[in-house]
């Protein structure tokens, strides 16, 4: 199992909702993350797609302990986190990153870049002499492909792209083993987005690096992603190899998902099978009883709201998928 | 309510109903800032007929949201100055209206969904307020009459069980609600121009597709052109009729939509498509335009893509900038060797 550099086990964050000002009642909660297991082994690309609050970010964020999970377990190198000293939390941490989703706002206007990338080290700085900063900060600009000399600069002296890139080489700062990139070119033109991808599949090949890729553009979680699980309403309900979950997808939100996506040629415009889902999100502090996809599901029947279905295996799915009636459609290729 | 839209006409001095809805011609807009002045819009022409749906592409930066505010009249002034140029309304000159004309341009006629829903509504009025003022000032409408209508509009958008939330706060509403919350907005009083600033992005893909189908279908009704401001090159090839490309303020390449997909004659318009993740080059690296766009306060001589481009040659480096040449009846690209760019057919 040393193969395996992260795992969840039936993970789950709620926020709670609370009324009163002096006396706090607790009124509900939102199930931003409600039981998620997943495993992410050495060198792979997990990429994590889904609708805009399914909860992405939350499981981001509890993945590199910004978030304490209300229960369920996260293990770093084998290592449970919730069991082990502080001392070895921290240096659990220390191996997995961050890289944000804003380029505009994730980093600190006043802070110069090379006060931003080297600010890891002001947190744990035994990893590195102070003497020797300023020149593995230079290093780290260099790898990223930013011009070491503008360590003096501030941010907004930066495009987005050379944001983005700064907050690549701050999360590299600490030699860590696993990146978590929540979307990390949503924010960028397709001419920049892939020069950041191809920096990414770089690294990653250079420095045998594992990746967690939150993005909702699926196709550039397909051109980076090994595996992709698939979210919905803080759970996964879908989860394969890159090619099992785009080529033969058995989760109707999955199939209606990818047939939703614009595809940049217009001679296809008019001839492709789009699912179009009616109905809005539910909230997530109220979700649907059993399968949480089902007020907006055309196949849905009785059994949907009576039972959860579990993320497994099933007949007509040869990879785990959370559907009674899971079974493949073809929605990337059936167009004309 | 196309008797509607005649005594609108009237209200408007010097309009021609002939004419099209909107011209922009040659327009110039400059920031004074401490850093010197920033040339955002350099020349921006392009027209846009009834029904029609034109695509303003190009990177971040190039100045698409400022050229929408200036045809809007709510550019950030100072700092940015309109230096030059006409914006024409059915054929009357926006920019030398008084601001009270242009503010009935502005409501009636030409309106637009900003690129961030959340800012664009007030947080402390109800969505069904907001929009029953519309109503209110610019129809003249009963405060009850009002706000039936801005269930309609609602209603119109898709928005669930429209009756209840049309007293439910902005903050209330998801991102995408939000969005179709302001597509309410810039639809309620029937305009015949809507500018869209990224509509969709916010937006996953499930609902991104509610929208656009919504945009197309009251086009279709009410022959509503539509400028469509946006970098999701999928959602370009779904909906626009045609398609100007940007470059630090610059339109370099005007072409309808198959055009543009199938051959492209300026070779930044070809590095954005072949930056497009393909399925055909999983494992392969996707090739990005090199280098950066320029600063617009240091804009290079010559053409200023000249620097990141491999056609580029030494007449690409002096001034002037190419002019647009014709490639065809029907398009145009601002490149010396766009022969060589969009190859053979
Ligand atoms: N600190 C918080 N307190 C209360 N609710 C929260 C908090 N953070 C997130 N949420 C809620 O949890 C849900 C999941 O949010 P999250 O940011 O994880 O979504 P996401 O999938 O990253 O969405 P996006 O694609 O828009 O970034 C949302 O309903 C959100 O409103
Ligand atoms: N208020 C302002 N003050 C100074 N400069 C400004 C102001 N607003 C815009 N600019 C400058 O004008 C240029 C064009 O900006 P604009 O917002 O039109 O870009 P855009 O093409 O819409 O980009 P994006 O795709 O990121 O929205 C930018 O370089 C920007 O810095
Ligand atoms: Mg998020
Ligand atoms: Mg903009």
């Amino acid at each position: 199992m040393s193969d395996v550099v992260l795992e969840t086990r039936d993970l789950v964050k709620h926020f709670p909702l609370t009324r009163g000002i002096v006396f706090k009642k607790q009124y509900g909660a939102v199930q931003a993350v409600d039981g998620v297991s997943l495993q992410l082994r050495r060198g792979e690309t997990l990429g994590i797609v889904g609708e805009s609050g399914c909860g992405k970010s939350t499981l981001a964020r509890l993945l590199v302990g910004l978030e304490t999970p209300t229960s369920g377990d996260l293990f770093v190198q084998g290592k449970n986190m919730s069991k082990v000293s502080a001392e070895e939390r921290r240096r659990g941490r220390r191996n997995i990153q961050l890289v944000m989703q804003d380029p505009y706002t994730s980093l600190n206007p006043r802070m110069t870049v090379g006060d931003i990338v080297g600010e890891p080290f002001e947190v744990h700085p035994d990893v590195l002499p102070k003497a020797r900063r300023r020149a593995k900060v230079q290093e780290l600009l260099d790898l990223v492909g930013l011009n070491p000399d503008h360590i003096t600069r501030y941010p907004h002296q930066f495009s987005g792209g050379q944001r983005q890139r700064i907050g690549i080489a701050r999360a590299l700062a600490l030699n860590p083993e696993i990146i978590l990139c929540d979307e990390p070119v949503s924010a960028l033109d397709v001419s920049i987005q892939a020069q950041v991808i191809n920096l990414l599949e770089k690294l990653q090949k250079e420095l045998g690096l594992s990746y967690v890729f939150i993005a909702h553009d699926l196709s550039v979680v397909r051109h980076i992603a090994d595996r992709v699980a698939v979210m919905y309403l803080g759970k996964i309900i879908e989860i394969g190899t890159e090619d099992e979950i785009y080529d033969n997808p058995t989760h109707p939100y999955t199939q209606a998902l990818l047939s939703a996506v614009p595809v940049p040629d217009p001679r296809r415009r008019g001839h492709r099978d789009q699912i179009v889902l009616t109905g809005d999100v539910p909230s997530p502090a109220n979700p649907p009883s059993g399968c949480r996809f089902r007020t907006r599901c055309w196949k849905a029947q009785d059994i949907c709201a009576e039972q959860q279905p579990l993320l497994e295996i099933r007949d007509k799915s040869g990879h785990p998928s959370a559907c009674h009636f899971a079974e493949v459609r073809d929605v990337v290729h059936a167009s004309e | 309510m196309s008797t509607d839209v005649n005594v609108k006409m009237e209200a408007l001095a010097g309009v021609d109903p002939d004419a099209l809805p909107l011209q922009v011609k040659d327009l110039h807009v400059e920031f004074r800032t401490r850093n010197g002045i920033a040339h955002a819009v350099n020349g921006v022409s392009f027209d846009l007929r009834a029904g029609e749906t034109r695509a303003i592409l190009g990177e971040s930066g190039c100045g698409k949201s400022v050229t929408a505010q200036a045809i809007m009249g709510i550019l950030d002034t100072p700092p940015g100055f309109i230096t030059g140029g006409e914006i024409l309304y059915r054929g009357v000159d926006l920019l030398k209206l008084p601001e009270s004309e242009r503010r009935k341009v502005r409501a009636n006629r030409v309106a637009m969904i900003f690129q961030d829903a959340l800012s664009a509504l007030n947080p402390v009025f109800t969505v069904g307020f907001q929009l029953a003022e519309l109503f209110r000032k610019h129809r003249g409408m009963s405060r009850q009459d009002a706000k039936a209508r801005a269930v309609e509009l609602l209603d119109l958008v898709k928005i669930p069980a429209a009756k209840q939330r049309v007293n439910d706060y902005p903050h209330q509403f998801s991102g995408g609600m939000r969005q179709r919350v302001m597509i309410a907005m810039a639809l309620a009083l029937d305009p015949e121009v809507l500018i869209a600033d990224e509509p969709t992005t916010a937006l996953d893909v499930t609902v991104q597709a509610q929208i656009m189908a919504l945009l197309a279908e009251l086009q279709r009704e009410r022959n509503m052109g539509l400028v469509l401001i946006t970098h999701d090159m999928g959602v370009v090839a779904d909906v626009a009729d045609r398609i100007s490309v940007m470059y630090a303020g610059r339109v370099i390449e005007e072409a309808g939509v198959n055009d543009i997909y199938a051959n492209p004659a300026h070779p930044y318009t070809k590095g954005l498509l072949e930056s497009i993740p393909r399925l055909d080059l999983k494992g392969h690296e996707l090739s990005a335009i090199k280098g950066l766009p320029p600063m617009l306060t240091n804009i290079p001589p010559g053409c200023a893509f000249n620097p990141r481009c491999g056609y580029a040659q030494d007449v690409c480096r002096q001034d002037p900038a190419p002019p647009l040449y014709q490639v065809s009846p029907s398009r145009t690209a601002a490149c010396h060797f766009w022969k060589e760019v969009k190859g053979d057919e």
